[in-house]
């Protein structure tokens, strides 16, 4: 088991260093690909950033100062259903922040974390531009509007009634 | 010269025509879908593959455009149907369903019957159905900028010419830079992202400046409630990008760069297939239109910093370093982008340019007042019934347009107050309604036009709350480089804290005054000067809500959950009724000895989930402030 994730992050790692061979040595640079990692990746490995840095030529400290500035880069994996909830301004009035709490409640996680299996992961966003749709949550891409907490069960429900049926399903075909 | 550039566009211009004469003279129905961020949260996906599937099933034939956003955020996803063997002009529907794009593809495209039940309007006017110009949301607005959103696809360049686009760019290459600047400025155009600098004397001072020029376009809208930039990126990038180009050869520039939010990737997308489109027919790189003016436009996506909203910070983050302002002069304008000089205008600055040089600097100057020209894009949302993007003459007062343009408050409850400008803003009461928009009277009453979001609350709101709710993001967003933006809003945020969870101290609103005018006074960017801004107006205009929080723990729009409560009136609850309790995220509520509800004060977390549920015919659920008034009742021991 360890070894396969240490082949993923081997993996992973030699994936980020051809990546970065096609951006120019550039000061400039620094930001696009940190991106192009978070893009690839979801999230920055620890272990991208000395490689960052290495190819850039500036000090990983440097490197980590820029990423740590933006609210964009993350340092920890996502779940497979990530759930934003959206804490704009019109999402506030409307009480977004209960929307956020029974999220919480219900995962047993707190906002920027991901649950242990790695199902879900809970984090705020500002403003995701539909506030006429408010209080809004995006769960796994998908925009679900006028939220209400009853709503929050309901739909984590459906995501692990989904997988179970999948997991079933899976068994049923390899029998 | 001019021929050469004429002949060059003519081109372009008779493919655009014939295109959009192919569309609009085929016999087969057209329906239009609003296509942008919003209408895609609404479900306009869903309502397309509808539309298409039951066409399929059907065997018929009709064009599907998509478009981008019209700005009646309130009534998407919106679709707009041009059948025009059913005799009817073109029908405006509001949330179409995907259940009812297939209704409608049966009974309307099949068999002619529009189903007026649904219509929301006709988009022209005609004597069968009512037209939407006669409705005070769309004909009281005026739109420049947003002119062309929802009636063009952002994705199709020559749609966009078909509409008159890049006319503009043609006559300015037929003029002198100097001409150009010159109408800019006799135009008075503001920069509209906040501040309100005069556009073409910032054009002026660039033109003038030595070195290769940069131009930018901000779009890195970082207020949570505004999203007009957004919407002119994804519904038509074309008219921001035929901006630019204007400016650039203004100013001499070679170079633009599109600064986009990471946030907004159907922008971000939308925005590079625009600048590959014009790159395809001629508008971008060396020669355009065969003149000699050469531009390359590039995009860069910003990370998430609302303090890269500020030039000299955007400046930095493109430059690769964290988004820190420094300070001015020298002002971008002379020395920028990597020492070089640097325009940088918002995008709705930029997408008012094109119009400006058709039509003319003295038709702009008849629009809106003799100081702020020309026309403001409002997000007006909150509780507001039609809530959406409005764009309207400056000067108009806040009465018309919440009232009389966005229908008011829903629920019949009554107007409590309108934010506006964000986190830099202020909080305005019901008295000044009647003051004209504009930038100056706006900051003259303590708020600011800022980046256009305007949060109107209705009586159940609480003032506190919101302030606090701002000063937790700017206290966020700050920087970090000055000391008073750093620690002043953090200590702002504590203390606002406190009054919302009635724990503050008798001294507490002083303190909060005095900080804010520090915080002011010693902050170098406009994030730190505006931060207080929220707080300020507030304490000015609603002393007493703070006053209530602060002496006798209670909040007068019920909104600061530690100083509610809510209980269930047993006089109204009906024996062996079960909703509340259903719906209870934490099981709070319980069952008295007589079958009835009570609510368990201590697990509560004041969702107010069965105050929605509660039937009513006993509306017995109750929300008081401050939280002793609610009776308590002991739960059974199991």
């Amino acid at each position: 088991m360890d070894e396969d994730v240490l082949a993923e992050e081997e993996a992973m790692l030699n994936d980020i260093i051809s990546g970065i061979g096609k951006f120019e040595k550039e000061r400039g640079n620094l930001i696009p690909v940190l991106q192009m990692i978070q893009e690839k990746h979801a999230y920055l490995p620890e272990a991208s950033i000395k490689t960052v840095a290495e190819h850039l030529e500036i000090p990983a400290c440097e490197v980590y100062g820029v990423a740590t500035f933006y609210n964009q880069f993350r340092f920890h994996p996502p779940g497979k259903h990530p759930i934003k909830v959206c804490l704009g301004t019109a999402c506030h009035v409307k009480s977004g922040d209960i929307i956020l709490e029974n999220f919480e409640r219900k995962l047993g996680i707190k906002d920027g974390e991901t649950t242990p299996d790695k199902e879900f992961s809970v984090e705020r966003v500002a403003c995701v531009g539909c506030c006429a749709l408010a209080p809004v949550a995006i769960v796994s891409e998908t925009v679900h509007g006028h939220m209400a907490p009853s709503k929050v069960e309901g739909l984590i429900l459906r995501i692990n009634m989904e997988r179970e049926k999948a997991e079933r399903e899976k068994q049923e075909s390899e029998k | 010269m001019t021929e050469k550039l004429h002949q060059a566009f003519n081109a372009i211009r008779e493919e655009a025509e014939a295109r959009r004469n192919a569309f609009r003279e085929s016999p087969v129905p057209k329906i239009h879908i609003g296509m942008a961020t919003c209408g895609i949260a609404s479900g306009a996906l869903e309502t397309k593959s509808a539309f298409e599937e039951a066409l399929a099933e059907r065997n018929m034939e009709a064009k599907i455009h998509t478009v981008g956003c019209f700005g009646h955020c309130y009534a998407e996803p919106v679709v707009i149907i041009d059948h025009p063997e059913s005799g009817f002009p073109p029908i405006f529907y509001h949330e179409v369903t995907p259940g009812k794009a297939r209704m409608l593809t049966k009974l309307f495209l099949e068999e002619g019957d529009p189903r007026f039940e649904h219509v929301y309007g006709a988009t022209e006017m005609n004597e069968m159905i009512p037209s939407v110009m006669e409705f005070p949301r769309f004909n009281q607005e005026k739109r420049v900028v947003m002119e062309k959103c929802g009636r063009v696809d952002p994705e199709d360049i020559y749609d966009y010419v078909a509409e008159g686009g890049y006319a503009a760019l043609v006559k300015t290459l037929g003029l002198t830079r100097e001409e150009i600047v010159r109408e800019v400025q006799a135009s008075g155009l503001r920069g509209r992202g906040g501040a309100g600098f005069p556009t073409g004397k910032k054009w002026e001072l660039a033109r003038q400046a030595r070195g290769d020029r940069i131009v930018i376009c901000n779009a890195d809208e970082g207020d949570p409630g505004a999203y007009m930039d957004r919407t002119l990126l994804e519904s038509n990038p074309h008219q921001v990008l035929e901006g630019m180009m204007i400016c650039a050869y203004a100013a001499g520039a070679r170079k633009a760069t599109v600064y986009v939010r990471a946030e907004y990737p159907l922008a971000v997308k939308i925005v590079k297939k625009a600048i590959r489109q014009a790159g395809e027919l001629g508008l971008l790189g060396k020669g355009i239109l065969s003149s000699d003016f050469d531009l390359e436009i590039d995009v860069f996506q910003g990370s998430g910093a609302f303090v890269c909203g500020e030039e000299t910070a955007l400046i930095r983050s493109i430059e690769g370093h964290r988004g820190m302002p420094r300070f001015r002069p020298p002002y971008p304008v002379e020395k920028g982008l990597l020492g070089l000089p640097t325009i940088t205008n918002n995008v709705k600055t930029l997408a008012s340019v094109p119009a400006i040089i058709e039509k003319g600097a003295d038709w702009f100057r008849s629009i809106g007042t003799e100081n702020s020209p020309g026309t403001a894009i409002f997000s007006v949302v909150g509780d507001v019934i039609h809530a959406g993007l409005v764009e309207i003459p400056m000067g108009v007062s806040l009465r018309t347009l919440i009232f009389d343009i966005c229908g008011g408050i829903p629920n019949k409850k009554g107007f409590k107050a309108v934010q506006i400008g964000g986190p830099s803003g202020g909080c305005l009461p019901a008295d000044f309604l009647d003051t004209p928009i504009d930038f100056d009277s706006l900051t003259e009453a303590g708020a600011m036009m800022g980046s256009g979001g305007m949060v109107v609350m209705d009586e159940d709101t609480c003032v506190v709350d919101v302030s606090r709710y701002f000063l937790d993001f700017t206290q966020k967003e700050s920087c970090g480089k000055c000391t008073f933006c750093r620690i002043g809003t953090f200590h702002l945020l504590t203390i606002l804290e406190r009054i919302t969870k009635g724990e503050a101290r008798e001294d507490d609103l002083e303190q909060l005054e005095y900080l804010s005018k520090d915080i002011k006074d010693g902050s170098l960017c406009g994030l730190g000067k505006t931060a207080p801004n929220p707080v300020l107006t507030s304490l000015r205009y609603f002393r007493d809500e703070y006053e209530a929080h602060v002496r006798e723990q209670r909040c007068p729009g019920m909104m600061c959950r530690p100083l509610t409560a809510f209980f269930i009136d047993l006089d109204k609850c009906a024996r062996g009724c079960d909703i509340c309790g259903g719906c209870c995220p934490v099981d709070a509520v319980f069952s008295t000895k007589n079958r009835k509800k009570a609510i368990d004060q201590n697990i509560c977390v004041k969702c107010g989930e069965c105050l929605v549920a509660c039937p009513p015919d006993y509306s017995a659920v109750r929300k008081v402030s401050p939280p002793n008034l609610a009776p308590t009742i002991d739960r059974p021991e199991k």
